[in-house]
C-alpha cells in the first residue's frame, strides 16, 4: 500500500507517494533525490543520516516517511544560502573537519542541534554529544574543533 | 611560499561539495531502468548446500535469480590473489579457488551463494528470503592457531592442514648465534587482534551494459579502478579490458578495504550484461561486517636478545597469520613482505629471523587494512623493546636511543631485505620527549596516585615502508603487477589545467594537494587547476591508492609530467621570443629570456600550443598535454615516535588517554593541515585497535559475534584526547618531491604506544588488545 507524504523540505513544499514501509532516509534519497543525507549502517548507530525534523535532529533511517507528513524537514542541502556556506559548514571547511565527507552531513546537522540548545558547548560536551555520529577518517579531532569554531561563529552572528 | 603552493595549509577544494550534500558517492548514483541486487549469504561458517530458486524466481518484482552454477555455466573465473609467496619448501602458496558465488560449499558466515535481482531493493530482499538453501553444516575453525591442529576442520581440500604457506626471512643461524651470546632475552606472546575496517560508506556497485558498443561500465567503491578492471577482465574474464570501464566516484573512506576486487561488484557487472539492465548493489552494514576484508589477526611469539649494555643483538619472531576462508586480492603479501621486512624497526639489531605460517580458517578473508603488516610489525618490535627496558631496568627512551640507527648511517641495509633511505630517529624521539614533558612524568604519576589513579607512559618508535614500490623489486618478491603510478597534465587552450592522476582520493585530499603541487611548480593559479581521478575512461592506466603511496608515487608522476610541460614550454617560448632554448628560464609561471624583460607566461605558451599560428611546427607537435609514469627507486620510510600517557582507574579498569603526542618524519610536506588530519585519523584507528576494537567469532559455530556497530567497538569522539602533532623533515632522497607518506603512520604507531602505557600504568608485562576495562581490571588484580 502506498501513502502520500507531504512536507516542507528545505523551505519548499514537496509531496511523494511511497510504500508504507518506506523510511524517511529512503524518501529523501530515493524518491526526492536529495542524496546529501547518507546511510552508513542498519542499526541507527552511525549518524550519517541525521536530518532535522521540526528543528530537532533525528536519524532519518529510524523514522518512517509517513511520520514526517506535515513536518518541516531540513537536510544538509538546505543549509547554504545563495552559495554561501552556513557558519557551521564554513567552520568544518576551515578546520579540516572532514576527509572523505561521508559522515559530514550527519555531523553538521547533529552539531547544529547541539548548538541550538547549547550555544557555547565545552569540548567535552561536543565529544559526548557526538556519541551517535561515527567517523572513521578524522579521529574526531578536527570535527570537535570545527564544531567549537562553528558555535563561536554562530554566537557572533546571532 | 605562496598562499596555495607547496607547504601551505590550503583549505580543500573538495570540501564545498561534501559540505553541501553535493558529493557523488556510489549509492547516490541511479541509472534509468536500474534493477537491484540482493545476495543470499550463508548463515553458517562451514556447510555444504543445495539451492532451490523456483519460489524466488516467481516472487513479485523478481527479474532473475543467479546461483554459483550460473556463474560456472557462464564461464567466468574466480577471484584471484595477486602476490605469490614462495614458502620455505620452495613452493608457491596454496591458492584454492575463490568462486564469485559458492557452488556447493560455503566457508564463512556471509559467503554469497546466490543473487536475487528485482525491480526494487525491497523486492529483491523479500525474494531472497524465499531462496531455499538446504545446508549441511560442518565443523568450523576460526582461530589461526587452532586451524593448524591435526584435528582441525579443513577449509579447502587442496590446502592440507589449512596451511597457505610457511615462509621465512632473515638469517636463522646468525640469529641463533646472537641469542647464544645474549646477556638477556625478552620474550612475549602477542596477539594482534582482528579488525573490521568499517569505512562509513558501505561498499556499493552498479553494473551498466551498453549493447550498442558491447561495453560494460562498472561503478564501484574502489581505491584502484584500473586494478579492478584488470582483474575482472584478465582473470574473471568477464570482458576484454577495452570493453570494461570502471568508475570509482567520491568514495566514503577505504582504509584498504576498497582495494580488493570482491564478488558483488563483479557479479553486478556480469548480471547487467545478462539482463541488459543496470544492476545496483549497496551493502547493508551487516554485509560490510561479514564481507569487507578484515585486517590483522596474528598470533606471535617474539624474542629479543640484548647484551649487557642493552644493545639489541638479535630478534626471533614466529607468527601465525589468519587469512580467512579465501585469499583476498593482496592477502598473501601482508603478513610477509609488508610485515616481516619491518622487524628491523629503527634499530641496529644485528641479526633477525622471522617465520610466518599463513592459514585458512572459516572466517571472512583478511587483507590489507590501514598500515597492513606494518602495525603488526611495530607492535612486535615496540612491545619487545619496552618490555626489555623494564626487565633490564633501563629507561625505555634511553634503551631505544642507544639502539637507534644513527642519522649518518643512511642508506642503511637492514637484516630483512629493505634498504632504509633516510631518517633521524633520535630527532623524533627527542621531539616526543619534549612534547610529552617526559621529565615531568614522575611528578604527574605521583599526582595521579594521590587521586587514586595509576598513570603510565608508553612509546612507539615506529617505521613503515611506504610508497610501494619499485616494480622490479616487488616483481622479484612475487607481485603479479608493477607498482608505478601515472599522471597527465593537460593544459586547455585558455590556460587552465586538468590533472589526471591514478591515485584515487577517498578522503586524502588529493584534489587539493596535487593542485598545490601543480600550482607551485607551474605558476598556474590554484583555482584554475582541477584534479581528475577514479575513472578508467579518463585517466591513464594506474595502480591506485594504498600503502601511503599517493604523493610519493602518484605525486612524483605528476612532478615528472610537470617537468615535461616545462621542457616543451621552453621550446615554444624560445621560438616565440626568438631566443635560444638554453637562454629561456622558467620561474613562477613565466618563461623569460635570461637577462632580459622578454617574457611569456605559461598561459600564453599554452595558447600558442593550441593555436599554433606562430609555432615551431617542424620540430614540435601542437598542444600542451604531457603524461608520465613514475616507478619508484625504493620504498620510502616515514618514521617517528609517538608517546602517550594514560590514567587507569584501578577500581574499574577504565583507561583514560590523558595525552598523545606524535613526532613524525614524513619528509617534505605539501599541505600541513591535511598531514595533521591524516595523523589524527591514523592514531584514532590505532587507539581503536588497542582499546576498543576486536572482531570476535564464536569458536565452535564460527558465528560473527561482532556483526554490527552495536557489538563492535567503533571509536567514538569521547574516547580521544587532544592529539598533538609535530613533524621534522628528513627529505626522501630518491623521489623528486622528497616526500614519504603519512596516511598510515598513526595506525602503525599507536597500538604499541598505548599498550606500553597501559602495561606501564598497571605493572603488567602484557595485556591483550583491545585493552577493555575488564581485561585491565583482571590484569591489575592478577598483577597486584
Amino acid at each position: 500500500m502506498t501513502v502520500t507524504v507531504s512536507m516542507t523540505l528545505n523551505g519548499k513544499k514537496v509531496s511523494a507517494d511511497v510504500e508504507e514501509r518506506t523510511l524517511l532516509v529512503s524518501l529523501l534519497r530515493d524518491h526526492l533525490r536529495q542524496t546529501g543525507t547518507h546511510v552508513g549502517c542498519d542499526t541507527s548507530q552511525c549518524g550519517a543520516c541525521v536530518v532535522h525534523v521540526n528543528d530537532r535532529s533525528v536519524k532519518s533511517c529510524t523514522m518512517l516517511a509517513s511520520q514526517v507528513d506535515g513536518a518541516d524537514v531540513l537536510t544538509i542541502e538546505g543549509l547554504a544560502k545563495n552559495g554561501e556556506l552556513h557558519p557551521m559548514q564554513e567552520a568544518f571547511r576551515d578546520n579540516h573537519g572532514l576527509q572523505c565527507g561521508f559522515c559530514t552531513p550527519g555531523m553538521v546537522m547533529s552539531a547544529l542541534d547541539l548548538v541550538a540548545n547549547n550555544p557555547d558547548p565545552s569540548e567535552r560536551e561536543v565529544r559526548e554529544w557526538l556519541e551517535g555520529n561515527l567517523c572513521r577518517c578524522t579521529g574526531y579531532h578536527n570535527i570537535v574543533k570545527s564544531i567549537l569554531a562553528g558555535a563561536k561563529a554562530m554566537r557572533k552572528g546571532g | 611560499m605562496s598562499a596555495t603552493g607547496i607547504g601551505a595549509a590550503v583549505r580543500r577544494k573538495e570540501d564545498y561539495r561534501f559540505l553541501t550534500g553535493n558529493g557523488r558517492y556510489l549509492d547516490d548514483i541511479s541509472l534509468p531502468n536500474q534493477s537491484y541486487a540482493y545476495f543470499v549469504r550463508s548463515p553458517h561458517a562451514h556447510a555444504t548446500f543445495t539451492v532451490g530458486i523456483e519460489k524466488a524466481e516467481n516472487a513479485p518484482g523478481v527479474i532473475a535469480v543467479f546461483t554459483g552454477a550460473d556463474i560456472v555455466k557462464a564461464g567466468l573465473g574466480g577471484l584471484i590473489c595477486g602476490w605469490v609467496i614462495t614458502g620455505k619448501n620452495g613452493e608457491p602458496h596454496k591458492a584454492p579457488p575463490h568462486p564469485l558465488l559458492a557452488v556447493d560449499t560455503v566457508r564463512h558466515v556471509g559467503d554469497p551463494l546466490a543473487v536475487v535481482i528485482a525491480e526494487s531493493y525491497a523486492q529483491a530482499k523479500d525474494a531472497a528470503e524465499t531462496v531455499e538453501v538446504d545446508y549441511q553444516p560442518k565443523a568450523a575453525v576460526t582461530s589461526p592457531t587452532a586451524a593448524l591442529d591435526n584435528s582441525a576442520p579443513q577449509v579447502h581440500a587442496d590446502a592440507p592442514g589449512n596451511l597457505c604457506y610457511d615462509w621465512e626471512i632473515g638469517d636463522k643461524s646468525a640469529t641463533d648465534a646472537m641469542f647464544n651470546k645474549a646477556h638477556h632475552v625478552t620474550k612475549l606472546e602477542l596477539i594482534n587482534n582482528r579488525l573490521i575496517p568499517n569505512a562509513i560508506e558501505p561498499r556499493s556497485a552498479i553494473g551498466d551494459y551498453n549493447s550498442g558498443t558491447d561495453e560494460i561500465t562498472l561503478y564501484t567503491t574502489s581505491q584502484n579502478p584500473h586494478v579492478a578492471r584488470l582483474v575482472i577482465s584478465a582473470f574473471v574474464q568477464l570482458t576484454p579490458e577495452h570493453k570494461l570501464r570502471v568508475v570509482a566516484p567520491d568514495i566514503g573512506g577505504g582504509f584498504g578495504s576498497k582495494i580488493f576486487i570482491y564478488s558483488e561488484e563483479t557479479v553486478a557487472a556480469w548480471a547487467a550484461r545478462e539482463l541488459k539492465r543496470p544492476v545496483k548493489w549497496t551493502a547493508e552494514r551487516s554485509e560490510s561486517f561479514m564481507t569487507d576484508a578484515h585486517g590483522r589477526d596474528h598470533v606471535t611469539h617474539a624474542e629479543l636478545a640484548l647484551d649487557k649494555s642493552g644493545k639489541f643483538l638479535g630478534m626471533k619472531v614466529s607468527t601465525v597469520a589468519n587469512l580467512g576462508a579465501y585469499l583476498s586480492t593482496f592477502a598473501t603479501c601482508v603478513p610477509t613482505y609488508l610485515y616481516a621486512t619491518l622487524m628491523q624497526g629503527q634499530y641496529t639489531t644485528e641479526a633477525i629471523y622471522c617465520e610466518v605460517k599463513a592459514v585458512f580458517t572459516h572466517t571472512t578473508p583478511v587483507d590489507a587494512l590501514r598500515g597492513a603488516g606494518r602495525p603488526e610489525a611495530t607492535y612486535v618490535v615496540e612491545r619487545l623493546v619496552e618490555q626489555a627496558a623494564r626487565e633490564m631496568k633501563m629507561d625505555a627512551s634511553d634503551l631505544r636511543k642507544i639502539n637507534f640507527i644513527p642519522a649518518d648511517a643512511f642508506p642503511y641495509q637492514t637484516q630483512v631485505a629493505l634498504q632504509y633511505d633516510s631518517g633521524n630517529y633520535a630527532g623524533s624521539m627527542d621531539q616526543a620527549l619534549k612534547l610529552i614533558d617526559y621529565k615531568g612524568f614522575s611528578k604527574r604519576k605521583e599526582q595521579s596516585k594521590a587521586e587514586g589513579k595509576l598513570r603510565g607512559v608508553g612509546f612507539s618508535a615506529y617505521i613503515e615502508a611506504c610508497g610501494i614500490a619499485p616494480s622490479a623489486v616487488v616483481g622479484s618478491l612475487g607481485a603479479g603487477v608493477g607498482l608505478y603510478e601515472s599522471a597527465e597534465i593537460r593544459f586547455n587552450p585558455t590556460g587552465n589545467v586538468t590533472v589526471f592522476t591514478g591515485s584515487h582520493s577517498h578522503g586524502q585530499g588529493h584534489e587539493t594537494t596535487f593542485a598545490q603541487l601543480v600550482s607551485d611548480k607551474l605558476g598556474v593559479p590554484f583555482d584554475n587547476i582541477d584534479v581528475v581521478h577514479g575513472d578508467t575512461a579518463r585517466i591513464p592506466f594506474a595502480m591506485g591508492t594504498y600503502g601511503s603511496r599517493s604523493l610519493a608515487v602518484g605525486g612524483s608522476a605528476i612532478s615528472k609530467a610537470i617537468d615535461k610541460v616545462i621542457a616543451k614550454g621552453r621550446k615554444i617560448a624560445a621560438h616565440t621570443l626568438e631566443a635560444a632554448e638554453e637562454d629561456i628560464e622558467f620561474k613562477d609561471g613565466n618563461f623569460t629570456v635570461k637577462g632580459t624583460d622578454r617574457t611569456m607566461d605559461i598561459g600564453a605558451v599554452a595558447f600558442a600550443a593550441y593555436v599554433p599560428h606562430n609555432y615551431p611546427s617542424d620540430e614540435l607537435e601542437p598542444g600542451l598535454d604531457e603524461s608520465a609514469f613514475y616507478d619508484p627507486a625504493n620504498f620510502t620510510f616515514p618514521a617517528g615516535t609517538h608517546a602517550c600517557e594514560v590514567e587507569v582507574d584501578p577500581d574499574t579498569g577504565v583507561v583514560d588517554i590523558v595525552k598523545w603526542v606524535a613526532a613524525d618524519d614524513f619528509g617534505n610536506i605539501v599541505n600541513p593541515m591535511i598531514v595533521e588530519g591524516q595523523v589524527h585519523g591514523g592514531v584514532a584507528h590505532g587507539i581503536g585497535q588497542a582499546l576498543l576494537e576486536g572482531c570476535q567469532y564464536a569458536p565452535d559455530s564460527g558465528q560473527l559475534l561482532t556483526g554490527s556497530f552495536m557489538d563492535y567497538g567503533m571509536p567514538r569522539a569521547d574516547v580521544f584526547p587532544d592529539i598533538e602533532v609535530a613533524t621534522q623533515v628528513t627529505p626522501c632522497p630518491h623521489n623528486p618531491l622528497g616526500v614519504k607518506g603519512c596516511g598510515e603512520a598513526g595506525a602503525i604507531a599507536a597500538p604499541a604506544a598505548l599498550v606500553n602505557a597501559i602495561t606501564d600504568a598497571i605493572g603488567a608485562s602484557n595485556i591483550t588488545m583491545p585493552a577493555t576495562p575488564e581485561k585491565v581490571w583482571r590484569a591489575l588484580n592478577a598483577a597486584g
